[in-house]
């Protein structure tokens, strides 16, 4: 069963110099149990449709123009103020930044029992000593030593990865089942990174939790997801299971992107794309990724091309039908 | 030999109170050595607080050291002033091209800075034409000249700051996370334009980065830092085929990496575990002691030395002095 499905979404941002169309007919969708990757690089729309799904979008700039977002069967893509909250309930999130995700004036006790208090998958009569324990008990799920000291301390005084466990606790408080994480541990250091993807791995088994994750790390998209949908400027372009995507790109976007990840123990470096993401005030009209393409044919300018299934469970949007995976 | 440092430190006084009086410091570079050879990439890699930055900032002359030896073209750079001729040989790539180009400046503008200050074209007219030029060196057309950053992407950026590095014709740059704020199809770019120009203009580098994969794409040898000092160096295939400290095991154990015909070059069996200590209380002894499986209770008091078990392949851990000795397998040198 579907727990979050994207139909032909499109949100648009009204700015002063115009309509910036970013998201672009986006449909996807997440099955439950399942671990989801979305990736792109830099302004590719990434973050703007998690927001979509979190009902977190910019008001009154940002707007849905179109499509459906459902979750868990609810049709949440207008709901506004309590009702939106309301059928929500499950979804839960992990911001990118630890350094600035937290209130730096409460300490990480406060903002937890906050956070619990004020989830609604929380029993409605939970006691304040209860609650406590169960704040202390998260604390020791993401693996932070002694945790009355870090309960009464304030998020300065904790290290970046301490930072992100705390983040990782916080997300976890209202018991979700549905848990979208944006760039997890990306902002600290490869060692740290680590151990977070580790945690991150152990917690969503443990609780099977369903999770979307957001990043522009394709190895830590190998890592952590097993289907993985790839982002170019407000469009999905491929999606499919994670290593078929990775070892057997289709897409010209994809493969270019692949080949420009840096190699362990490589000598020199080849690959990179030329030019750079269209402007989203007049974007290309048909695939967006034409002007960049080198097999753009003239049908790519005008026809925005439709997913194909090219190999088992793995679609690409691309007239040349995967005439970029020649080379690979 | 380019350029050779020796025994180099650099603190930072930490001060507080109504007196700021110094309360503590801060060592940020520890007593580093190593030497960059005339046309090579010399890889620094660490993560955040190792102190690879200070010592980019010291070689140009944004830090003066606390004491050691910094040797450029033969000449002694560490003194008190920073000698003015080196900067016409020694030019520097931030890692945030953003905020590193003045953004009231046309391209034009920032690349006529060097030209002037040392004074290598006087006519404004032919100033003009070199400018131009530097942008054909960085793949861009002339016409960039006229435009202020904020109309540049991120790589773009990067490649002006690389032009007004190149301006100069210098001997080395030192490359201080030059893409770690771009996307990795830029990244890419930006790194075979880093290769394309070195080669032409025989230029050495000193690229200071924490990402492995990268600098096992570009650099002839590699030092690894960890709290300021240097925990292992050697020849970059060396390093990535045969990591010997444990730290550079872990770094290499935490990429996550994207094919599985590289995951065989991980070292297995190694968990990264603990965070870096703060630069202002550095564990005594060998600094990685804390986080080290292997570490004894001589690591915990006595400062390793290096040990050079293959030519120009250092490590400085006691571990792996006690295991090759006892062994005898290898032949070990003391390097003093």
């Amino acid at each position: 069963m579907e727990i979050i499905s994207v139909k032909d979404l499109h949100v648009h941002f009204e700015i002063y110099e115009g309509t910036s169309r970013v998201i672009n007919g986006v449909t996807m969708s997440v099955e439950r149990g399942e671990k989801v990757g979305l990736a792109g690089e830099t302004g590719c729309g990434k973050t703007v449709m998690m927001k979509s799904i979190l009902g977190s979008l910019p008001s009154p700039a940002g707007r849905i123009a179109g499509g459906f977002i459902h979750y868990k069967g609810q049709d949440i893509t207008d709901l506004k103020g309590k009702a939106a909250r309301r059928e929500r309930l499950g979804m839960s999130f992990v911001p990118q930044n630890p350094m600035n995700s937290l209130n730096p004036v409460f300490t990480i006790g406060e903002q937890l029992l906050t956070v619990r208090k004020y989830s609604r998958m929380a029993p409605q009569m939970e006691t304040r000593h209860r609650r406590r324990d169960v704040v202390r008990s998260l604390l020791a799920a993401v693996q932070l030593p002694d945790t009355h000291r870090i309960m009464s301390s304030y998020p300065v005084q904790l290290s970046g990865g301490m930072r992100q466990r705390v983040l990782m606790a916080m997300a976890l408080a209202p018991e979700p089942e549905f848990l979208i994480a944006d760039e997890p541990g990306t902002a600290l250091d490869v060692t740290i990174q680590a151990q977070i993807l580790n945690l991150l791995t152990k917690l969503v088994d443990r609780q099977r939790l369903t999770v979307l994750l957001i990043t522009h790390n394709l190895g830590v998209m190998r890592t952590l997801t097993e289907r993985l949908y790839i982002m170019y400027a407000g469009n999905i372009v491929e999606y499919g299971p994670t290593q078929d995507v990775l070892l057997n790109p289709l897409h010209p976007y994809t493969v270019g992107l692949i080949r420009s990840v840096p190699r362990l123990r490589a000598r020199g470096m080849e690959g990179g794309i030329p030019g750079h993401i269209p402007d989203y005030l007049s974007p290309p009209a048909g695939c967006r990724f034409s002007p960049r393409c080198v097999y753009a044919l003239e049908k790519c300018r005008y026809v925005l091309p439709d997913p194909v299934e090219l190999r088992p469970r793995h679609y690409v949007s691309c007239h040349r039908s995967g005439g970029g995976g020649e080379g690979q | 030999m380019i350029l050779t440092v020796r025994a180099l430190r650099k603190y930072f006084p930490v001060r507080a109170g109504l007196l700021q009086k110094q309360v503590s410091v801060i060592r940020a570079v520890d007593g580093v050595s190593f030497s960059v050879k005339r046309g090579e990439v010399f890889g620094l890699v660490g993560e955040s607080g190792s102190g690879k930055t200070t010592i980019g900032f010291t070689l140009v002359g944004i830090y003066r050291p606390t004491n050691g030896e910094i040797e450029f073209e033969g000449q002694s750079i560490a003194g008190n002033r920073y000698p003015p001729w080196v900067s016409g040989k020694l030019q520097i790539v931030f890692q945030d091209p953003v905020s590193s180009l003045n953004p009231r400046r046309t391209i034009a503008q920032t690349l006529d800075v060097p030209l002037k200050v040392h004074t290598l074209v006087r006519q404004r007219r032919l100033r003009l034409v070199r400018e131009g030029e530097l942008l054909e060196m960085v793949d861009m057309p002339r016409s960039y000249l006229h435009k202020l950053p904020g109309a540049l992407s991120g790589g773009q950026m990067q490649r002006i700051a690389i032009a007004r590095a190149l301006a100069v014709k210098p001997l080395m740059i030192v490359l201080d996370e030059p893409t770690a704020s771009l996307d990795v199809s830029v990244q890419s770019k930006v790194i075979s334009l880093l290769n394309d120009v070195r080669t032409d203009f025989g230029l050495s580098y000193l690229f200071i980065t924490h990402d492995l994969a990268l600098i096992s794409t570009i650099a002839h040898r590699v030092a690894v830092m960890y709290l300021g000092r240097i925990c292992e160096s050697a020849p970059a295939v060396q390093l990535f085929e045969n990591p010997l400290h444990y730290y550079t095991k872990m770094l290499l154990a935490s990429i996550p990496t994207v094919f599985p015909a590289d995951d065989v070059l991980k070292p297995k069996g190694v968990e990264s575990k603990g965070e870096i200590a703060s630069p202002m209380s550095i564990p005594t002894g060998c600094s990685f002691h804390p986080r080290c499986p292997v570490a004894n209770e001589l690591c915990s008091t006595v400062q390793p030395v290096a040990v050079e078990p293959e030519e120009g392949h250092r490590v400085w851990c006691h571990e792996y002095l006690e295991r090759s000795t006892c062994s005898l397998q290898r032949e070990v040198r003391y390097v003093v």
